[in-house]
């Protein structure tokens, strides 16, 4: 077993080794500039391009001319938003998303308010879903917009992305959807989904850093994006910019291999993750965040009570590599919002650890992991004057604590 | 961020981990700090009364590891000690000896607290003045 044990695949994946070769002649023999139309080496790395499409867009059900790539998920997000902002400003100014979306999509629709945009913040329910109802009803007839993500990067709850879009669609609205965590991760197809806009990135499935694409529907209805920087007008005008030739070839490896792949993986990834968590869950005072039956395959996020998760890590970080939904290294010391909307007590958020399993991830890690955290979770409930008091039977919620 | 040795020290063996009788009044107990702030530290003092001289010193918290290393420090900090000398440490000597980043500053600053608020426990037992809280 090789350490230390990566076990943070929701914040990003190693490259696939053949996604690794697939790219490697771009960056030197094959180095070309995909706009340059008289020369065989535009030619070359404009064919490897079209052929990336052609991969990226087989993966999600689309029209390889669908896709606009972009330097990732992030400015995927933005260009959605504020895209959708400008270019339907004649029709509306009102966009609805949810409190547990990325921060790409929360605070670029913070953005597009302090310019005149009226947002709606849907809330979510324990397991992380919105509820369908409220959706409808804060559909108005200047909504130009719902985005609502695929899955969550937190807990990985799924949202019910069909009933949505058929809302959406029904009221007359655009659905955009940040699939980021979903696509190459489980079956997203944007014509069965019903899906008008949607970003997702490389590095999340296998592929480099620094490349990402926004889907944009071509026809029924046909969407279109105002283009947030100004230059050469690729990608049919909605994204200027030189395209990343070699990171672009290494995404349509990474999503051919995961269109593939996809099956075979989350059999095994499944297996290792539900006993990873049953075998966890076996420690007293143990809760799964987020929706169990909705979730992505990957990922199970869960709090330990009376330990605080960062103190949790340190026990075990030299050897596995996971995140924890607590925030005392952050400046605001705030815990993870998207636990506090599922609504957790701060206390409970504080006590969260994320596992995101992935393509290499080994039975043998799994068990190192289950050792390795089952004691620490004992040992620090040793050091907690919290869970003294729990087994004392003090009720934690009758003490009056001093706040800071 | 990588943590100091020292901090992984105490974290790894704590020292004086355990409870004192908090009933008795020769104990000071200081409990400061909040679940929903991600720490929580309990802090214990036995005092001889003859003397004043801190005997022994015992804590638990909740927190992350520089919080878990903030009060164990303290506990062998305050053993040895008399009363007035404990109301002496600073939450500035726990950054130093253990090499504590800026973020990290609250976590000491707790472990003060629990300090002087354990010793406040003790003097309102015995009947003396609370001392003020400077903060």
């Amino acid at each position: 077993m090789k350490f230390p044990i990566y076990l943070d695949h929701n914040a990003t994946t190693p490259c696939d080794p053949r996604v690794v070769e697939a790219m490697i002649p771009y960056f030197t023999e094959k180095f070309g500039n995909a706009a340059s139309r008289n020369h065989s080496f535009g030619w070359v790395a404009e064919e490897a391009v079209d052929y990336a499409r052609e991969q990226i867009a087989a993966l999600i059900g689309a029209d390889p001319k669908e896709i606009i790539f972009t330097g990732g998920a992030t400015e995927a997000d933005n260009l959605a938003l504020k895209g959708v902002y400008e270019m339907y400003a004649q029709k509306g100014n009102h966009i609805i998303t949810a409190t547990t979306e990325h921060k790409a999509v929360l605070d670029a629709c913070h953005h597009l308010e302090q310019l005149g945009a009226q947002i709606t913040y849907l809330p979510v329910n324990a397991e992380g879903m919105i509820d369908l109802k409220q959706l409808e009803e804060a559909i108005t007839d200047k909504t130009i917009l719902v985005a609502i993500m695929y899955a969550n990067n937190e807990v990985g709850t799924i949202q019910p992305v069909r009933e949505i879009s058929e809302i959406c669609h029904r009221k007359g609205t655009l659905f955009f959807t940040d699939g980021t965590q979903a696509v190459g991760k489980i079956p997203v197809d944007v014509n069965k989904d019903g899906i008008d806009l949607m970003a997702f990135t490389a590095h999340k499935m296998y592929g480099p850093k620094g490349v990402g694409a926004l889907y944009v529907r071509r026809k029924n209805p046909r969407v279109k994006v105002t283009a947030q920087m100004d230059g050469g007008g690729h990608e049919r005008g909605m994204r200027s910019g030189t395209l990343n030739v070699t990171g672009i070839v290494g995404f349509g490896k990474a999503a051919e291999i995961c269109r593939l792949e996809m099956e075979s993986d989350n059999a095994r990834i499944i297996k290792m993750r539900d006993r990873l968590e049953s075998e966890l869950m076996k420690l007293d005072e143990a809760y799964v965040n987020g929706s169990r039956e909705h979730r992505l395959p990957q990922v199970c996020n869960i709090s330990f009570k009376f330990v605080e998760g960062e103190g949790l890590m340190m026990g075990f970080n030299k050897n596995i590599a996971l995140s924890s939904g607590s925030a005392c290294t952050s400046a605001s010391l705030e815990p993870s919002y998207v636990l506090k909307a599922l609504g957790l007590g701060d206390d409970l958020a504080h006590s969260s650890l994320r596992f995101g399993l992935g393509r290499y991830t080994t039975d043998e890690e799994i068990d190192f992991t289950i050792e390795a955290v089952s004691k620490t979770v004992t040992r620090l409930r040793e050091v907690s004057p919290l869970w003294e008091m729990f087994k004392e039977g003090i009720d934690l919620n009758t003490i009056k604590w001093e706040h800071h | 961020m990588a943590y100091s040795d020292k901090v992984i020290d105490h974290y790894e063996n704590p020292k004086n981990v355990g409870t004192l009788d908090k009933s008795s009044n020769t104990v000071g107990t200081g409990l400061v700090g909040a679940p929903e702030c991600g720490d929580v530290m309990r802090l214990q003092i036995e005092v001889d009364p003859a003397t004043q001289v801190i005997t022994d010193a015992k804590f638990k918290t909740f927190g992350c590891g520089s919080a878990i290393a903030s009060s164990s420090l303290a506990t062998e900090w305050l053993k040895g000690k008399t009363v007035d000398q404990a109301l002496n440490i600073d939450n500035m000597d726990i950054v130093e000896e253990l090499a504590l980043p800026p973020v990290k500053i609250h976590c000491s600053v707790l472990a003060e607290d629990a300090i002087k608020a354990a010793i406040n426990d003790y003097r309102v037992k015995n009947g003396l003045e609370p001392i003020a809280d400077n903060h």
